[in-house]
């Protein structure tokens, strides 16, 4: 599984990210919350590759993330970012279907998988569409199926890596992406998402790290994350936790 | 904005396009050639015993003449077309063109200083004088492109603004050093350099045809290996990344393809513009984006599309002949006017 230990991330003379030690867990969510340049998508990067880590290590499976071949690496970790530059019209089929580009399985393997891969986006609508004629949330549902495509089915050993993925989305889609997620780690993957809203973190995630100024201020679950008074550090927000009516789960309001 | 044809048809389409217009390119000229003669007399030339003494003409102006010019035309057209859907793969813009890189005005200075600095010295040897042209050509536009790839890197990374922006700086550069030989010139030396600037293929001939043919056969066979990579790249180069490529390798290949490709094309005909600009352009209107499909289709059209202003440029003013950049700039400019319009609404 993905790991860190004592990760800690220099962008010039400033670290932006220090003593981040985190096991992904087969069949859980890790959610990351904190506020803007808290370092989150710095964590992201580090994890996934793409930004050299100053100290410490991210393994996969044991082995050091640059250890991987490419292709290897990406059958095995898909990372969805917060925003994409593609600006060429594709069908959203053939978008989706670049989730596939890692695998050599075959045609009709491919076809079934990213049909499946976009109906867990609620995406098999768009199928047709050009992506260029997508809305900013349907494009970010397009590019969730094609981080799914990428692992799909989804079995233990494998990460997810997610980047704001609700950051478009109406509160309905909100709500279907990361129960999509959810069901996608039931499978075994390891998922660690990025979000900014406390009560859907609240909900969906089994673990969460609270961020703040590159350094961790909170690990647990989110009943022993999410309380008054680390929030009110973190955020600098004062407020109130009640608990959901019907979940039991921490619900969040601002005072 | 959905793609107009399937690509098995359009690429069946273009490949019919290109025979056509490689047989009226053998056939068309100031001595015309009846076309059912041009097609035995090519024959022929394949070691085909067809026909009889009356070909023997026509196998000559073919096998002498026309064969080497269309050849030329076809890699010309080919390569730069190919260049063209790498560059805009590259910089992930569909109005980038294989100039970018500064490979085309190192190549204008290369020729310069070829055709002005020989004059200089007294005329260069004449039985070497075309190749010098060609090789200086060829070495100028790799130089500028091998200095331009480096200030795009960084980190051991490649940053393609970074390198767009230098490839504007370069060209300007280069384009001051042509201005300095264009201004150091005399008269006649000026006309040559002039007219290398606007392309032609008038002076085609085998030695000159093959290490292009080879660099285009090279780009045309490596370019398709990387048509998944191109596509991922359109996502952006950490997407491309996480789907398991070696993107700074790509771009690596691609910058060596285009610098390579424009490189020998304008060292065998001088400088042709908007081929590989309007051609992937074009191709992507009709078939998509997807390399897979852009890439031949772009071959294919790009030199159809060249040995058509080619037989323009010979016919138009018969026997006189225009330099075909002048036909490609005159088709091209307005298209893309058009696709800038276009792209308003």
């Amino acid at each position: 599984m993905l790991r860190a230990d004592n990760l800690s991330v220099r962008r010039g003379p400033c670290t932006v990210l220090a003593d981040i030690d985190l096991h992904l867990q087969p069949g859980q969510v890790l959610g990351v919350l904190g506020p803007n340049g808290a370092g989150k998508s710095t964590l992201l990067g580090a994890l996934s590759g793409e930004l050299e880590a100053a100290a410490g290590s991210v393994t996969l499976d044991g082995r050091a993330l640059g250890a991987w071949s490419g292709q290897e690496r990406a059958r095995r970790l898909a990372v969805l970012p917060q925003s994409s530059t593609l600006n060429f019209a594709f069908p959203v089929l053939d978008v989706v279907g670049m989730g596939r580009l890692p695998h050599a399985s075959g045609r009709v393997r491919d076809g079934e998988i990213v049909a499946a891969a976009l109906r867990a986006a609620d995406a098999q609508h768009l199928r047709g569409r050009s992506y260029l004629a997508l809305s900013g949330g349907e494009r970010q549902r397009v590019h969730l199926a094609r981080v799914l495509a990428q692992l799909w089915p989804g079995g233990e050993g494998q990460v997810l890596l997610l980047d704001e993925p609700t950051s478009a989305l109406d509160p309905l889609h909100q709500h279907t992406t990361l129960q999509a997620v959810r069901d996608f780690a039931s499978q075994g993957a390891a998922v660690l998402v990025i979000l900014h809203d406390l009560n859907l973190a609240a909900r969906y995630c089994d673990r969460i790290l609270l961020l703040q100024r590159g350094r961790p201020h909170g690990y647990g679950t989110p009943d022993e994350v999410l309380q008054a008074e680390p929030l009110r550090q973190v955020f600098g927000l004062d407020v109130l936790i009640q608990r959901h009516p019907e979940r039991g789960h921490p619900l969040i309001v601002a005072r | 904005m959905n793609p107009v044809f399937r690509p098995r048809p359009l690429l069946l389409a273009l490949g019919a396009l290109l025979l056509l217009a490689f047989w009226l390119s053998l056939a068309l000229g100031p001595v015309s050639l009846p076309l059912g003669d041009t097609l035995l007399a090519a024959l022929r030339l394949l070691g085909v015993p067809v026909g009889g003494a009356e070909l023997q003409q026509a196998e000559l102006i073919l096998g002498q003449i026309r064969l080497p010019r269309s050849l030329l035309g076809l890699c010309v057209g080919a390569v730069l077309a190919l260049s063209g859907v790498a560059m805009q793969g590259l910089f992930r813009n569909p109005l980038a063109d294989p100039g970018l890189v500064g490979v085309a005005g190192g190549a204008a200075l290369g020729a310069a200083i070829a055709i002005v600095g020989g004059s200089l010295i007294g005329g260069l040897p004449a039985a070497w004088s075309p190749y010098l042209l060609s090789f200086f050509a060829f070495g100028g536009g790799l130089l500028v492109t091998a200095i331009v790839y480096r200030f795009g890197r960084r980190d051991g990374q490649t940053h393609v603004a970074t390198m767009l922006l230098a490839g504007v700086a370069m060209t300007a550069m280069s384009g001051a050093g042509v201005g300095l030989f264009t201004y150091l010139a005399d008269d006649a030396t000026l006309r040559s350099l002039t007219f290398w600037n606007l392309g032609s293929l008038n002076g085609a001939s085998y030695p000159r045809l093959w290490p292009l043919l080879l660099v285009t056969l090279g780009v045309a066979l490596w370019l398709p290996r990387r048509a998944d990579a191109l596509n991922a790249l359109l996502l952006g180069e950490s997407e491309a990344r996480h789907l398991g490529f070696n993107v700074e390798r790509i771009k690596l290949e691609l910058v060596l393809c285009t610098a390579l490709g424009v490189g020998a094309a304008v060292a065998a005909a001088g400088l042709i513009g908007f081929i590989g600009l309007v051609v992937p352009h074009l191709m992507r209107l009709l078939v998509g984006p997807d390399h897979r499909v852009l890439l031949p289709a772009s071959l294919l059209a790009g030199a159809s599309l060249l040995l058509l202003a080619d037989l323009a440029a010979r016919l138009v003013l018969a026997p006189a002949e225009l330099p075909i950049g002048i036909i490609t700039a005159l088709l091209g400019g307005p298209f893309f006017l058009y696709l800038l319009v276009r792209g308003r609404a």
